[in-house]
């Protein structure tokens, strides 16, 4: 058998086109992006389209949002409750709770919840507007569909992400109050002035605004490509509405991971 | 847009509600109340280990806290540590002897610099350095003081 | 393949093609070909399925560009201007979708709105009455406050066909306009195009593969086939066509030029083997 046909070259071939594949996705993506900024200007004059993106985008995940973020909050005063108990601790709990979702919890769930619902709702709604050729009617009647359609649900979705996170994180932290002080006896001074103390507004709520931020044009410019590039059949759409999700999930954690590393990592 | 006036109420609501979550968690959460560029003056203290204190790390007098450490840095000639501390303006009758010594809130928690009052008459001006720092306790340190003073003990009857 | 001249009145042609050579995917799509469509009339661009009819369409409209030739549109060259100029170009070619492209979260007036609204500064009560204007002339003025996925294929279309007509352009390009409707709906489709055509000074595009509907309606009769066009000319020119590719398209026999089996080994060898 010729090396051309060995089943090793097949391997590497396979992964070079896919390589180039990903690279290419990349550079389109990359100019996407780019068409949605130049869009900005337009969109300030007809903010209009901005504010019902910003109802459906952010104002129906609203309610998600918050559910998980009392939940995560109780449970966070729970747990926390049993382990710092072990040290005689259990005063600390109000620090512990409020840095772990202002620093981590609150914008990395957050997004995953937004890339769920709100990012997936995005790029299947753009992806049938691919499919029954609406995108491509607006262009023929001279409209930009970048500016009219892609660029008010961009920008609605960086604008709701950080908002969200910072409703996470406040709904979490009275959860951890209401588990932590109202439930389990933690002193509801120590719980407020330990936590007061223990975090400062430039280290860790204005990073985690920033990081809530970073997440949401990235989970959003996902979405927002995934249903423009995608094939326009219903299993296509499908797909994209798919690889927004999972990608999305690998983009922030990863993004979190090295964000963290340069916010926290020298402290 | 049939509903556009609705519509507008809610993502106003919903953009108030997470401004206010923003302003609670500034306010309430983190030490934005306390934090603020009042007028301060900078001291010097050096010592020969300063455990775990870090830039930021509080500096109390009598238990207040009076200001933060603001740099850290090492004195390569001297090999000593040399902190620099921000000490608010209010705060400028510290006799010249004041010196400077690093303890740890609790039992496991951050280390901070107290401040011991002298007795001079003449007060510490912008810039002056502490004398006769006491430097942190090291731990394995302090066992290996018990350590030896308990086997010195059973050695001699 | 002589070019017989099918009115001698218009000379002056809102559509050149010249050399035009598209592919895609590996595959030649046009090879070098020309068309003119003159002005006022119904031009019909005739072939069998992917053809490519629908690509022509897009090159027109600047929606793809060609690797070779030109596609001018009144005087200017399509592929060579910038946006805002490309943009600006389309505002004066209507087009009609084979699906109607209606933005589906807006109601049959808010659709035959949407140019007026983005690209004019007209007063509600002015874009009222322009929108039921169009609409009653495709006699869909009652039907406005209904949503797209409330109407039929038909209706569909004639509200794309009102949307398109909102900016009074100056062309209109229908992709498949007959495709898949039922007699009555066929019916109404024909007459409007041929109406509005003529009332409003249109200079129209049919691409189609229904052969009786377009050639009752058509001026001039374009047939591609394979990249290249076979048969030009009036639609009594064309039946007379003494291509035999072209008889067979206009007929419709199954059998001739474009066989009824597809490339395969011998039949006999397939079967016992």
């Amino acid at each position: 058998m010729k090396f051309e046909e060995s089943p090793i070259f097949a391997i590497f071939e396979r992964l070079g086109s896919k390589a180039i594949g990903t690279l290419e996705k990349l550079g389109r993506s990359s100019l996407f992006l780019m068409r949605i900024f130049c869009g900005v200007f337009e969109l300030l004059r007809r903010s209009g389209l901005l504010i019902v993106q910003l109802y459906s985008v952010g104002v129906l995940t609203f309610l998600l949002i918050a559910i998980s973020g009392l939940f995560v909050g109780m449970v966070l005063g729970l747990q926390g409750y049993t382990i710092l108990s072990d040290f005689g601790a259990e005063q600390t709990l109000g620090v512990m709770v409020a840095a772990s979702l202002v620093r981590e919890l609150g914008p990395v769930v957050s997004a995953l919840l937004f890339a769920g619902r709100a990012g997936s709702a995005l790029t299947a709604e753009i992806g049938i507007m691919i499919v029954t050729e609406q995108l491509s009617g607006m262009e023929m009647m001279a409209v930009d569909p970048i500016k009219r359609i892609i660029a008010p649900r961009f920008f609605a979705g960086l604008i709701s992400m950080p908002l969200l996170a910072a409703i996470f994180s406040m709904i979490g932290v009275l959860g951890g109050y209401f588990v932590g002080v109202g439930l389990l006896g933690v002193d509801e001074g120590a719980f407020w002035s330990q936590m007061q103390a223990g975090l400062d507004f430039r280290e860790d709520i204005l990073n985690g605004v920033i990081k809530s931020v970073v997440f949401g044009c990235v989970v959003t410019w996902i979405a927002v490509f995934e249903g423009y590039d995608t094939v326009p059949t219903s299993e296509g759409v499908s797909r994209a509405t798919t690889r927004t999700v999972v990608h999305s999930a690998f983009a922030i954690l990863a993004l979190d991971f090295v964000l963290t590393a340069l916010m926290f990592g020298n402290l | 847009m049939l509903h556009s006036k609705s519509v507008a109420f809610f993502v106003g609501l919903f953009v108030f509600v997470g401004i206010c979550a923003l302003f609670f968690l500034a306010m309430q959460v983190s030490n934005l109340s306390s934090f603020n560029d009042r007028e301060s003056y900078h001291l010097i203290a050096k010592f020969e280990n300063i455990g775990g204190l870090k830039v930021r790390s509080p500096i109390t007098v009598s238990g207040v806290r009076i200001g933060r450490i603001s740099n850290i840095s090492y004195d390569k000639n001297n090999y000593e540590a040399i902190v620099e501390m921000r000490i608010d303006a209010e705060y400028d009758t510290f006799p010249t002897d004041t010196s400077a010594s690093i303890f740890t809130a609790g039992l496991l928690g951050e280390q901070y610099i107290s401040l011991n009052v002298g007795s001079e008459d003449e007060f510490l001006a912008p810039g002056d350095e502490l004398e006769l720092n006491q430097s942190a306790l090291v731990l394995e340190e302090i066992i290996g003081k018990f350590l030896f003073s308990r086997a010195e003990e059973r050695a001699s009857p | 393949m002589e070019k017989m001249q099918s009115s001698p009145t218009d000379s002056d042609d809102v559509v050149v093609i010249r050399g035009l050579s598209f592919s895609r995917g590996g595959r030649k799509i046009f090879d070098a070909i020309d068309m003119d469509i003159p002005r006022g009339m119904v031009t019909a661009i005739m072939g069998p399925s992917g053809s490519g009819k629908t690509t022509l369409l897009k090159l027109i409209g600047g929606q793809l560009y060609p690797q070779a030739g030109r596609v001018v549109v009144n005087g200017e060259t399509v592929h060579e201007l910038r946006n805002d100029a490309l943009y600006n170009l389309r505002k004066s070619m209507g087009m009609l979708f084979q699906s109607g492209a209606l933005l589906t979260d807006l109601s049959v007036f808010e659709n035959v709105a949407f140019p007026l609204r983005e690209h004019t500064a007209l007063s509600e009560s002015m874009i009222r009455s322009l929108v039921l204007m169009k609409l009653q002339a495709v006699g869909l003025r009652g039907a406005r406050k209904l949503m797209p996925a409330e109407l039929s294929g038909g209706m569909a279309r004639r509200v794309a066909l009102a949307r398109a007509i909102a900016l009074d352009p100056m062309m209109i390009m229908y992709d498949e306009p007959f495709t898949g409707q039922d007699p009555i709906s066929m019916g109404i489709l024909v007459k409007l195009i041929r109406e509005l055509n003529d009332a409003l000074g249109l200079t129209s595009i049919v691409v189609s593969h229904d052969v009786q509907e377009t050639a009752a309606i058509a001026d001039q009769i374009y047939v591609i086939s394979q990249g290249k066009v076979v048969g030009q000319g009036s639609p009594e020119m064309i039946s007379r066509s003494s291509s035999a590719w072209v008889q067979q398209f206009m007929t419709g026999a199954p059998d001739g030029p474009v066989p009824f089996h597809y490339d395969a080994i011998d039949y006999s060898t397939d079967i016992l083997s």
